[in-house]
C-alpha cells in the first residue's frame, strides 16, 4: 500500500513537472508566433512602401522625360514604319 | 506535577458554554462558505471582470483599405501606416528645449503647439496627424511626459495630378471623399477587428484568449483605366489647354467593345497626395459632373433618326442657299456657304441650315425618343459622384426654332461621358452599352437603339468629316481610319450666348472600319484666336488616339501613308 501510493506520488511530481514545461514552451511558441507574425505585418507595410516607390519612379510622365531628354528616343516617322500584318505573316 | 494532576481539569464548568462556542463557530464557517457559494458561483461577474483586467487585454488589430488598380495591375492608389501625435493637455508640460524640438521635427510653430496645449479643458487633442514613422520615433525619443502617438494610414497616390479625378482621395480617417475612393468606400474599407490576450507583467503578450472579431482588409479594386492611355490623355489635354490658353478641358476615352472608361481627364486638376491649396475648380471632374451645349456633335443623331425613319439617304440633296433659314424670326446661319449639300456633305462640312431642314420634317417626339435612347437626359450610371443627367427638355413644349436648333445641338445639354457614350452607338452597330469603371472580365448586353444599316451610314459619313474636304482633317491618324465629328458652341452666359466664349469639342472613334476606342475631347473656352472644334479639339483628339491604338496594339486598318492638311486658312469652316 506505502509503496503504491509512493509510486503515485512519484507520477504525479512527473505529470506536474511536465505540466509546467509544457505550459512554458507553449508560452515561449506563442512569443515566437507573435514575434512572425509582427514581422509579417512589418513585411506587408515594407511591401506597400516598396510598391508605392515603383509606382512612383515608374510614373509615365517621368518614363517619357527620360526616354525622349536622356536616351534620345523617338516615335518613327511614317517613311520608316512596315506594318507586319498576321495575315501576311502566315503566307 | 504531572499534567493530569492539574487541577485546573478538576474544574467542571457548564456545558452550555462549550456548546455555545461550537454553535458560534459553525455559524462562523456557514457564514464564510455562503459568502464563498455567494461569490465565486452565484455573482461572480464583478470579481470575475476584476480578475481579468490584472492581465487580459483586449487589443485592436488593424486592417487595411485596399489597394486601386489600373487594369493591368499598376498600383494607383495605397495605403501606408503613419503616426499621429496627440496630446492630454493637462498632463503635458514640456520644457523649453523639447518644445522647441517638437516644433522642429513637426515642421509647425511653436506657438502653434503651445496653443493646443493651452486647452487644458480637454482631454484629447491633436498636435499632428499622418506624420512618417521615421519623425514619429525621434518625436517619441524625446519622452514628452502626456504625449502619445496613435498609428493611422495614409493613402498615397504615385501617379499625382494624372488621374486624380479619377481615383479622388481619402480623408484623415482613410475615408472616400471624392472620385472612386468615395463611390466604392463599401469595397475598399478596412474593417479593424479586436482580439482578447493575456499579457505578463512585463506587458508582453503570452496567451491568446480568443479573437472577438477578425480583422478584414478592405478588398483591392481594378479599374477598368489604363495608366498608359490615361497618361497619353492628360498630358495631350495640358498641352491643348495649355496652348489654346484655354479655361478648362477634359477627355474620355471608352472601350468600344465592353463600354469600359480607359481614361478620364480634366484640366486643371490637383495633386491629390498635397492638398493644403485647393479650389473648387481643380476638384471639379467636368468630363462627369458638368454639361455643355455641346454644338455639331449632335447633328449625326438627327441625321441618323431621318435615315431611320426613312426621310432621307445618304445621297439626298438638301438646298442650302442662300446660307440661312428664318423660322418665326430668328436665323439659323452657315459660315460656309453652298448652294446644295448632300445629307452626308451637311455632316462633313457641319451645315446648320442643312441639319435644321432635316429636323424640320422629323416628329418632335421622334427626336426627343432618340436622344433620350442614346442616353442624353439621364446620368451615364458609371457610378461617379455627382454625375450629371443634362437636360433634353419634354418635346410637347418644343417650338421649330427650338427643334432646329436641337438638331445641331443648342437647347440641349450633355456631359462629355455621355457624348463618348452615345457615339459608342455608331461605332457598335445601333447597340448602346452600360458604362463601367470597373475592369470587366464579360462584355456587357447593349441594348438596340439603332438599325445596323443606319449605324454604318452615319460611319461613313463620319468618315468623311475627317478628309481633307471635311471640318476635321487634323483628326487623321497615319495607317488608321478615323471617324467623328467637330463640335464648336458658344457658351451659354446669363441666359444668352456669350459672343467670344466657345467650347471646342471634337467625337469620334478607330478604326473605322472595326472601331475599338471612343475619344471624345472637350476644350473650354480656347482663347487664343482660334476657337473651332476642327482645330483646337482635333489634333489632341487624333494624338490620344493614335498612341491609345499603339498601346493596345490594334491593327491598322488605313494606308501607311503621310496625313494630308488642306493649305493654311483654306479649311472647311463648320457652323456656330
Amino acid at each position: 500500500m506505502v509503496r503504491l501510493n509512493l509510486i503515485l506520488l512519484v507520477v504525479l511530481a512527473a505529470c506536474a513537472l511536465g505540466l509546467v514545461t509544457s505550459q512554458h514552451q507553449a508560452r515561449r511558441f506563442f512569443g515566437e508566433l507573435e514575434q512572425e507574425q509582427e514581422r509579417s505585418r512589418q513585411l506587408g507595410v515594407e511591401y506597400g512602401q516598396l510598391q508605392l516607390e515603383a509606382s512612383t519612379w515608374a510614373v509615365h510622365a517621368r518614363v517619357e522625360r527620360i526616354a525622349s531628354r536622356q536616351l534620345h528616343m523617338r516615335v518613327p516617322e511614317a517613311k520608316h514604319l512596315q506594318i507586319a500584318r498576321p495575315e501576311e505573316a502566315a503566307k | 506535577m504531572n499534567f493530569a494532576a492539574s487541577p485546573v481539569l478538576e474544574l467542571t464548568l457548564p456545558v452550555w458554554r462549550s456548546r455555545f462556542l461550537l454553535y458560534v463557530f459553525v455559524a462562523g464557517f456557514g457564514l464564510l462558505l455562503g459568502r464563498a457559494v455567494y461569490l465565486q458561483g452565484l455573482n461572480n461577474d464583478f470579481l470575475q471582470a476584476k480578475g481579468e483586467s490584472r492581465y487580459s487585454r483586449v487589443m485592436e488589430v488593424p486592417a487595411n483599405r485596399g489597394r486601386i488598380l489600373d487594369r493591368n495591375g499598376e498600383a494607383l492608389a495605397i495605403s501606408t501606416p503613419v503616426k499621429s501625435i496627440w496630446a492630454i493637455p493637462g498632463e503635458t508640460h514640456p520644457g523649453k528645449r523639447q518644445l522647441a524640438r517638437l516644433a522642429a521635427l513637426l515642421d509647425m510653430p511653436q506657438g502653434e503647439i503651445e496653443k493646443r496645449l493651452a486647452d487644458t479643458g480637454r482631454d484629447f487633442v491633436f498636435i499632428k496627424r499622418q506624420i512618417s514613422p521615421e519623425v514619429a520615433e525621434r518625436v517619441a525619443a524625446l519622452h514628452i511626459p502626456g504625449l502619445f502617438q496613435n498609428r493611422e494610414y495614409r493613402r498615397y497616390y504615385p501617379s499625382g495630378d494624372v488621374m486624380a479625378h479619377v481615383l479622388g482621395f481619402t480623408g484623415a480617417d482613410d475615408i472616400g471623399q471624392e472620385g472612386v475612393e468615395l463611390a466604392y468606400q463599401e469595397r475598399l474599407a478596412g474593417k479593424p477587428g479586436s482580439r482578447r490576450v493575456i499579457k505578463d507583467r512585463l506587458g508582453q503578450t503570452v496567451e491568446d484568449v480568443e479573437s472577438i472579431k477578425a480583422a478584414q482588409d478592405g478588398n483591392d479594386l481594378t479599374l477598368a483605366l489604363d495608366a498608359r492611355i490615361q497618361n497619353l490623355a492628360f498630358s495631350q489635354l495640358k498641352a491643348a489647354v495649355a496652348q489654346n490658353r484655354a479655361k478648362a478641358g477634359a477627355v474620355v476615352v471608352l472601350d468600344v467593345d465592353t463600354g469600359e472608361l480607359l481614361a478620364l481627364a480634366n484640366f486643371p486638376t490637383y495633386n491629390p497626395n498635397n492638398r493644403s491649396k485647393l479650389a473648387g475648380a481643380q476638384l471639379r471632374n467636368r468630363a462627369v459632373t458638368d454639361t455643355f451645349e455641346p454644338g455639331s456633335t449632335l447633328k449625326p443623331f438627327t441625321i441618323a433618326l431621318a435615315l431611320e425613319a426613312g426621310r432621307v439617304k445618304p445621297e439626298s440633296v438638301i438646298q442650302i442657299a442662300p446660307g440661312t433659314l428664318s423660322i418665326s424670326g430668328a436665323t439659323i446661319r452657315d459660315a460656309h456657304v453652298e448652294r446644295s449639300l448632300t445629307v452626308a456633305q451637311v455632316i462633313q462640312k457641319s451645315s446648320n441650315v442643312g441639319a435644321a431642314k432635316i429636323a424640320l420634317g422629323l416628329p418632335a417626339e421622334a427626336m426627343w425618343e432618340m436622344f433620350r435612347d442614346v442616353g442624353f437626359g439621364a446620368t451615364p450610371g458609371l457610378g461617379f459622384p455627382g454625375e450629371a443627367a443634362g437636360k433634353v427638355r419634354p418635346y410637347r413644349s418644343w417650338r421649330p426654332i427650338e427643334q432646329a436648333t436641337m438638331s445641331y445641338g443648342h437647347g440641349i445639354s450633355v456631359s462629355l461621358v455621355q457624348l463618348a457614350r452615345a457615339y459608342s452607338v455608331f461605332a457598335r452597330d445601333g447597340e448602346l452599352i452600360p458604362l463601367s469603371l470597373s475592369r470587366m472580365d464579360a462584355p456587357p448586353v447593349g441594348r438596340r437603339v439603332m438599325a445596323p444599316k443606319t449605324a454604318a451610314a452615319v460611319r461613313a459619313m463620319l468618315e468623311m468629316v475627317v478628309n481633307r474636304d471635311g471640318t476635321a482633317p487634323r483628326a487623321q491618324i497615319m495607317g488608321y481610319r478615323v471617324a467623328g465629328k467637330t463640335g464648336t458652341a458658344h457658351k451659354q452666359e446669363n441666359g444668352g450666348y456669350a459672343p467670344d466664349k466657345y467650347v471646342s469639342s471634337f467625337v469620334g472613334f478607330a478604326p473605322a472600319s472595326h472601331p475599338r476606342l471612343v475619344v471624345a475631347v472637350m476644350i473650354d473656352e480656347p482663347s487664343a484666336g482660334r476657337y473651332y472644334g476642327g482645330i483646337v479639339a482635333a489634333p489632341v483628339f487624333a494624338q490620344i488616339m493614335a498612341g491609345a491604338l499603339r498601346a493596345l496594339d490594334v491593327v491598322p486598318d488605313g494606308p501607311m501613308r503621310p496625313i494630308e492638311l488642306p493649305p493654311e486658312g483654306q479649311e472647311v469652316k463648320e457652323s456656330v
